[in-house]
């Protein structure tokens, strides 16, 4: 249970970290290390070079304004305790508690989340949710990829190598919206069976103006209920659309895997899909009462 | 060939100097090089918790670190948890009270990462503590009675401060 040699590298800026991906065809960037130490301490990854990303400071940082903007070396902890993230984008910081433990979120980074990409890991599903923007840097320049193009599918990201994913930004919904966070595991840490995810907005009369939802855990990369969310706009939300979520939640095509099987992951998904989506009315509920 | 650096590190307060190996993880250098065996390597795949050291105050793996990433870096271990006068700490006497240990494999890690949590949390509840230790496996305890240590050890340690006020 010892990695196999490598050449450490340790640059301090973005530019040096990419010409080093660039040269080397067997490098790997190392993050927080929370996932890919792991995998080399069991010698799944035996990269020839390292890229420890640790030292460069451009890759750190959270700005809070109209959008939330990440660097993606952020560590989950600096996320979890910013009191301005928890103000604008509570879900996240919720969602985040839920990631490993006190020790690994110290050290684990939102961008090596989202670039290890389980498929039940909240950072990836948080994302998915809010449409974030991510943006990939290399020699050749950067661009920015939407998250739902940025997952290709099981632990897959669309990133070319030489590629690193550098900065993380999506918009913060109206100080007035609803949300709710729901997950189910076997023990607080682990990854999660299923997750769903929740945010909306309602109008003057109670009805759905804006509406968000995922799951995580059931499809190879967290998932979207896009068809049902268009159909959720101007919908009054009463028992029938909080079971027509849950069904549309226990729809999406899931894995099966040694310990879980499909038919129990779209289950919970229909559960929690339910759970998240009432404590999202009741917190917009709440909210717009003290907005009026 | 293997991939060396130099690097210096704070440990427990003291400051050392060795070249390791790349590939050397930070439990390994604790414990090889420094000879600081009281950090237990349990399942080196960052499940177990034992190896859990602070690095620069916060509590982490030290098998899913490298020995070069703590180069500049404070570390504390189990050995720097005891007073400057060799006492036991308020929390681990707790645990010697408390019966918190059976086998002590796991005792390392338990002690760092609730060193942390009562530090940034003086007054938890047992609801707190059973999260914040899910990151840290005792095979015999059946954590009860580690639960019930840190309890023990925040309450004494908030009469202490108030003594000290």
């Amino acid at each position: 249970m010892k990695p196999a040699p490598f050449a450490y590298h340790d640059p301090t800026t973005i530019g040096d970290a990419v010409a080093l991906l660039a040269q080397h065809e067997s490098a790997r960037p190392l993050a927080g290390g929370q996932s890919l130490v792991p995998m080399m301490n069991f010698r799944y990854a035996t990269p020839d070079h390292l890229v420890d990303l640790n030292g460069i400071e451009a890759l750190r940082g959270v700005e809070v304004g109209e959008r939330l903007t990440f660097g993606a070396m952020t560590r989950q902890r600096d996320v979890e305790f910013s009191s301005e993230v928890a103000q604008a984008c509570p879900i996240l910081v919720e969602a985040l508690r839920h990631v490993g433990h006190r020790q690994t979120r110290n050290r684990g980074t939102i961008g090596g989340s989202l670039c290890h990409l389980d498929p039940a890991a909240e950072t990836p599903a948080m994302m998915m949710l809010h449409d974030a923007v991510l943006t990939a840097q290399s020699v050749s320049g950067a661009r920015d990829l939407p998250m739902n193009e940025f997952a290709l599918g099981f632990m897959t990201s669309a990133l070319e190598p030489g590629e690193l994913l550098t900065q993380i930004s999506f918009e913060a919904w109206a100080p007035e919206h609803g949300w709710g966070f729901e997950e189910y595991a076997r023990r607080h840490g682990d990854f999660a069976i299923a997750s769903a995810g929740v945010l909306l907005t309602l109008d003057a009369k109670g009805a759905i103006s804006r509406f968000a939802m995922v799951i995580g855990g059931l499809a190879p990369a967290p998932m979207r209920l896009t068809d049902f969310e268009a159909q959720a706009i101007s919908a009054t939300p009463d028992e029938d659309f909080i079971k027509a979520a849950s069904d549309a939640a226990s729809q999406v095509e899931a894995m099966d895997d040694a310990h879980v099987s499909a038919a129990y992951r779209q289950h919970l998904a229909s559960v929690l899909s339910a759970r998240a989506l009432r404590r999202a009315l009741v917190c917009a509920r709440e909210r717009s009462l003290h907005h009026v | 060939m293997s991939d060396t650096r130099k690097i210096a590190v704070t440990v427990n307060g003291k400051r050392h100097e060795a070249e390791v190996e790349s590939r050397l993880l930070l439990v390994d250098f604790l414990r090889h090089t420094l000879d600081l065996t009281g950090t237990h390597v349990g399942c080196e795949h960052g499940v177990c918790g034992a190896c859990t050291v602070m690095v620069d105050g916060h509590s982490a793996r030290s098998c899913l670190m490298f020995a070069v990433q703590a180069n500049g870096k404070s570390i504390t271990t189990i050995e720097g948890l005891t007073q400057a006068d060799g006492k036991l700490s308020i929390l681990q006497e707790a645990f010697q009270n408390n019966h918190g240990l059976q086998c002590g494999f796991c005792t390392p890690g338990m002690l760092i990462t609730l060193s942390e949590h009562l530090r940034d949390n003086p007054d938890p509840t047992e609801e707190d503590l059973r999260e914040v230790l899910t990151g840290n496996l005792c095979r015999c305890t059946g954590y009860q009675a580690i639960v019930a240590a840190g309890l023990d050890a925040a309450q004494k340690m908030r009469d202490a401060n108030a003594e000290n006020a």
